[in-house]
């Protein structure tokens, strides 16, 4: 079984200690030596993008973007305000990873932020978290609070006259915030639309400014990438998916949990950490990245390794690393009909293909569910989320259409037959 | 424009968070505004939402937009205690839906409603971020109750019935 050694850890690399959340627990660690390295000129911006680069870090968000291709984007030397953004609206069902950083390890998200934002010339920065994370958002608080009284966040720096300001923000409840334009609408005060781009946020970004927006577990990396060397995380994962990364696996198994672990582990090892399939019964699916990514059959998944080659080699992604287990007892057709609720609620309604037909996917799931499915439906299902793929503004349209066409994919027998019975092909879900 | 005024501390609360934004970007300071609104009077109501707007030096249309956007916002009176169950696909796998139905029994309310003694508002959420620890509830969009079952939502509504008399 392919376990991490502590002294590999990244993200959680302070859970050990007492109170990790403290900056005493922070520095045993080696916390804030390579942002004192970057004040004092040590470390340069040009070498804090080639080592990230060099690290291949990617976007750990959900998309996979590069980060160190993202961080050079914005011009340092171009005058005029710029702004860091951190996305810690976790929101994609299935993960629960960024809220531990906030609420265990917020000082390395605070010396991660404060280099992307110097590096990036921006010297305000803001940490946006979801409504609901009020005891991350106060652990947050209590972090910068420690920071600032140390000198190592505010004006001066360290008497270096670096100047970097952080804010921790919080919402009021709406994925699509995650959306990385939706958000900088929401720290405008607006409903959370997403923009039109091009322009991207680099070029016209928050007040209209260069900006980037990084998640959570990539900005809180960034310390130990530039600690250890690019090549060190890089070696840690496989050659094209660079470091560890962290997966929160929750559904049918015997002990749900948040693991780091080295990327390209294989599936069946993570099962194995999380003490495998709940009452010993038979995996039929995973989705492997949150609930956006597509369903994968469990006999493929059994094959497969958590990387992003890995999980595209079973035609899906590796997402938010949201990892959502299904026993063979799992009805299809009910796990769909729950996916598709969930983007019919949070729809920002902007694009009419989004609006509509998120809607019309969860009735015809419903009739179905209700046994009211007629010949044809199934066919009509992937239909609509065809019609939705590609046709609007953000990503939101494929994380509906995905879920539909792989699930039908996959699962087809038991749509078709939910259909002509009226009634589950399998026993249903677990009871309490 | 309205007489109304927001309660002094609310207002404080208002202006320090506003210092988190460049001076001339109020509308910033609108989404976290709401909520020690909200906090305080335990719904929104369209004489506060024009009393922020007044305040903020904007249009009121600019506040009403969001507190018709986010869900976490109440437009109208909820419980004193509001109860999340989430229902999305970690939560659902491991028996939200049987927890829903066991407190709308219980309570003898559907999803939106408040109980008669004003004490719980039951809702459906969408996933909460906390999926290794399903099924999880929400209290008052802020604390987090997690691995639940039949047993432990028993003891949570007693806690809450307790916490409510003794206040």
């Amino acid at each position: 079984m392919s376990n991490i050694a502590p002294q590999n850890l990244v993200c959680y690399r302070t859970f050990h200690l007492e109170k990790p959340w403290s900056i005493e627990s922070y520095k045993q660690v080696g916390g804030y030596s390579v942002w004192k390295d970057v004040v004092s000129g040590k470390i340069t911006p040009e070498q804090v993008i080639q080592a990230i680069k060099e690290s291949m870090l990617m976007g750990r968000g959900g998309a996979g973007f590069p980060t160190g291709l993202k961080m050079s984007f914005v011009n340092r030397n171009k005058p005029g305000q710029k702004y860091l953004v951190c996305n810690s609206d976790e929101s994609e069902p299935g993960t629960s990873k960024d809220r531990f950083i906030l609420s265990k390890n917020p000082h390395q998200l605070i010396e991660g932020m404060a280099i992307a934002a110097y590096t990036m010339g921006a010297t305000v920065a803001y940490n946006y978290m979801r409504g609901e994370f009020m005891h991350e958002y106060n652990r947050c608080e209590a972090a910068l609070k420690e920071a600032i009284n140390e000198g190592l966040i505010g004006e001066n720096v360290l008497g270096s006259k670096i100047t970097i300001h952080i804010h921790n923000l919080i919402g009021a409840g709406a994925y699509i915030v995650g959306e990385e334009t939706a958000m900088l609408e929401s720290l405008e005060g607006k409903r959370a639309m997403p923009r039109y781009k091009p322009p991207f946020p680099a070029n016209f970004g928050l007040y209209g400014k260069p900006t980037t927006v990084n998640n959570t577990e990539s900005i809180a990396s960034i310390p130990v990438v530039l600690e250890k060397g690019g090549k060190w995380f890089n070696a840690l994962g496989t050659e094209k998916s660079g470091g560890t990364k962290i997966f929160s696996v929750s559904g049918h198994i015997e002990k749900p949990g948040v693991f780091e672990v080295p990327m390209g582990i294989p599936f069946k090892d993570l099962l194995a950490l999380c003490g495998g399939m709940r009452r010993n019964r038979g995996c039929k699916a995973v989705i492997p990245g949150g609930s956006s990514m597509k369903i994968v059959p469990g006999d493929l998944m059994m094959k497969a390794e958590m990387s992003y080659e890995g999980m595209k080699a079973v035609n899906s992604a590796i997402g938010s690393g949201g990892v959502i287990v299904m026993d063979d007892h799992t009805c299809m057709v009910e796990a769909l009909t729950c996916v598709v609720k969930f983007y019919r609620d949070e729809s920002c309604g902007q694009c009419t293909p989004c609006r509509e037909g998120t809607g019309w996917l969860h009735q015809m799931l419903c009739d179905i569910s209700a046994g009211r499915g007629k010949p044809g439906d199934v066919d009509r299902l992937v239909d609509v989320a065809n019609k939705i793929e590609g046709k609007t503004i953000c990503a939101f349209g494929e994380a509906v259409a995905w879920p539909v066409q792989s699930f039908v994919e996959h699962f087809r027998d038991e749509f078709e037959y939910y259909c002509k019975h009226g009634h589950s092909k399998v026993k249903g879900i677990h009871h309490v | 424009m309205s007489e109304y005024k927001l309660n002094k501390n609310v207002l404080n609360q208002i202006d320090d968070w506003r210092k988190k934004f460049p001076s001339d970007q109020p509308r910033s300071a609108v989404i976290k505004s709401l909520r020690f609104i909200q906090d305080h009077y335990g719904w929104l109501s369209d004489k506060q939402l024009d009393a922020l707007a007044a305040h903020l030096e904007i249009p009121s249309i600019q506040v009403y937009e969001v507190a018709s956007f986010y869900s976490m916002y109440h437009r109208k009176p909820v419980g004193k205690y509001t109860l999340g169950v989430c229902d999305s696909i970690s939560c659902m796998l491991c028996g939200s839906h049987d927890l829903i139905h066991y407190i709308e029994n219980k309570l003898k309310v559907k999803i939106g409603e408040t109980t008669q003694d004003g004490l719980f508002t039951l809702e459906e959420v969408e996933c909460i971020a906390a999926c290794t620890k399903a099924p999880v509830i929400i209290v008052n969009g802020k604390d987090y109750y997690e691995n639940m079952n039949i047993e432990t939502v028993n003891k949570l509504l007693e806690k809450l019935e307790n916490e409510a008399k003794n206040v």
